[in-house]
């Protein structure tokens, strides 16, 4: 279908959901783990403020770099890895589809 | 003791507006946070960004929305507790509800609206297993007093202001070694701030560990020593008197989820007719309640809260007549 694309998301309990992710929502990858109602809390409404929708890139999708915003919120989260996003950061776009993610354990 | 009309937990924009619109009513109020500073988390989390969904401002800085309320609620001069955490909770015979605080402060209300957002700000705490046996007992997530530092082998981590302001002023003859450890090589404080720690890791007054991380913690009855590990391999013992992790804050419900409430994920659950939750006299508004189709808006919450004082009107004066008054006819009133 035109413009909606294929994610996988991993939970911490380790099961994997399929998700349908619309790329014509402005929508980014923690208000699409909430929309599937997966544990993602999104804190600060997507601010990079909270790292409540931290989660690790498993697949090899070249995404945008992480910006100031991101790196700092990152640097005072727990659990991070080089592979670690902030969910709230990653817009979706087309070329998104078969990206694969696992939620982060939650710190502190 | 302290006694008020409406007991508000939580001095965020919505615990604000609902000093207006109780006062409205003449109903004075008495807000409660765990904040030092009212606002909540447009203070604390982005007082410098934007908001453009608040009606009849197309714009408006999150601080700058702050200061206009509080300067709407001028004139019903209400009570603060900052800095104090609403934690222990009881009801009286005459129906009442006593609240006591982090602090021990006491406050009595018939009322009380829980107007939490998303809970109180507490200390992000790294996650070790063992870290609790150690807290006030060599660990510590706020520097209350320096001088409790005093000739004291210090490690501060974290990457922040408070990370290196701490450790600056620490470092400084106060405390007799301080290390400071940091998981990256590059500081988001302030650039000051980081270039004079920098300076003074030069020099050798901050033992300065960049690449690093604090993975374990260890002691008797307090704390003697950290586990450290450096990127991207090895790990090494730093003895120690204090650990001082300084992560920033974030929100937990609290002690609020013991207070026999219905909560449904980390939300109080409210009837839509007028806020109120499953205990007669405790009302819950703004992002901390949840009802088929909530929306986590400011604009919202203000709803909320000027619906909700009605009924707390109600509750209070049950014999009392009441008509909705319009500010454009009887202006603002205060006490």
């Amino acid at each position: 279908m035109e413009n909606i694309i294929n994610i996988t998301v991993v939970d911490r309990e380790g099961i994997e959901h399929q998700l349908e992710a619309p790329t014509d929502m402005n929508m980014n990858m923690m208000e699409l783990c909430k929309s599937y109602e997966l544990p993602v809390d999104g804190t600060c409404g997507g601010m990079a403020m909270c790292a409540s929708c931290h989660m690790y890139v498993l697949s090899d999708h070249h995404l945008l770099a992480r910006n100031d915003d991101e790196e700092a919120m990152l640097d005072q989260a727990f659990f991070v890895k080089p592979n670690s996003r902030l969910g709230c950061q990653l817009h979706l776009n087309n070329a998104m589809d078969g990206l694969k993610v696992k939620l982060a354990e939650v710190g502190g | 003791m302290i006694e008020t009309d409406i007991l508000i937990i939580g001095a965020g924009p919505c615990g604000l507006f609902t000093v207006f619109e109780a006062g409205l009513l003449k109903l004075h109020c008495h807000l409660v946070d765990a904040l030092p500073q009212a606002g909540g988390q447009l203070t604390e989390i982005y007082p410098k960004k934007p908001i453009y969904d608040i009606p009849g401002f197309p714009e408006v800085l999150a601080g700058d929305l702050v200061q206009h309320l509080m300067k709407q609620a001028e004139p019903f001069k209400p009570g603060f507790s900052l800095g104090e955490r609403a934690e222990k909770f009881e009801q009286t015979e005459d129906g009442k509800f006593v609240l006591t605080t982090s602090r021990g402060t006491q406050l009595k209300a018939p009322v009380v609206a829980i107007a939490g957002g998303l809970g109180s700000f507490e200390p992000r705490k790294p996650p070790i297993a063992n870290l609790s046996d150690f807290e006030d007992m060599g660990i510590e997530y706020i520097v209350r007093d320096p001088n409790f530092y005093k000739g004291k082998r210090i490690v501060v981590s974290g990457g922040g202001d408070s990370a290196l302001d701490w450790s600056i002023f620490l470092a400084n003859g106060i405390a007799e070694k301080v290390t400071l450890i940091h998981r990256s090589k590059s500081f988001r404080g302030h650039p000051d701030s980081v270039q004079k720690a920098l300076d003074m890791a030069a020099s050798g007054k901050i033992n300065l560990l960049t690449d690093a991380e604090v993975i374990g913690v260890s002691g008797d009855s307090a704390l003697r020593s950290i586990k450290v590990q450096h990127l991207p391999e090895g790990e090494s013992d730093i003895e120690t008197d204090h650990w001082l992790p300084l992560f920033g804050l974030s929100p937990k419900l609290g002690p609020l989820a013991d207070w026999g409430l219905n909560i449904d994920k980390n939300s109080i659950e409210v009837n839509t007719f007028d806020y109120s939750t499953n205990v007669p006299g405790i009302y819950a508004i703004g992002d901390i309640n949840t009802y088929p189709g909530k929306l986590k808006l400011i604009l919202c919450g203000f709803h909320e809260a000027t619906m909700m004082v009605q009924s707390a009107f109600k509750r209070i004066y049950p014999d009392k007549n009441y008509v909705l008054k319009y500010t454009t006819v009887n202006g603002v009133n205060g006490f």
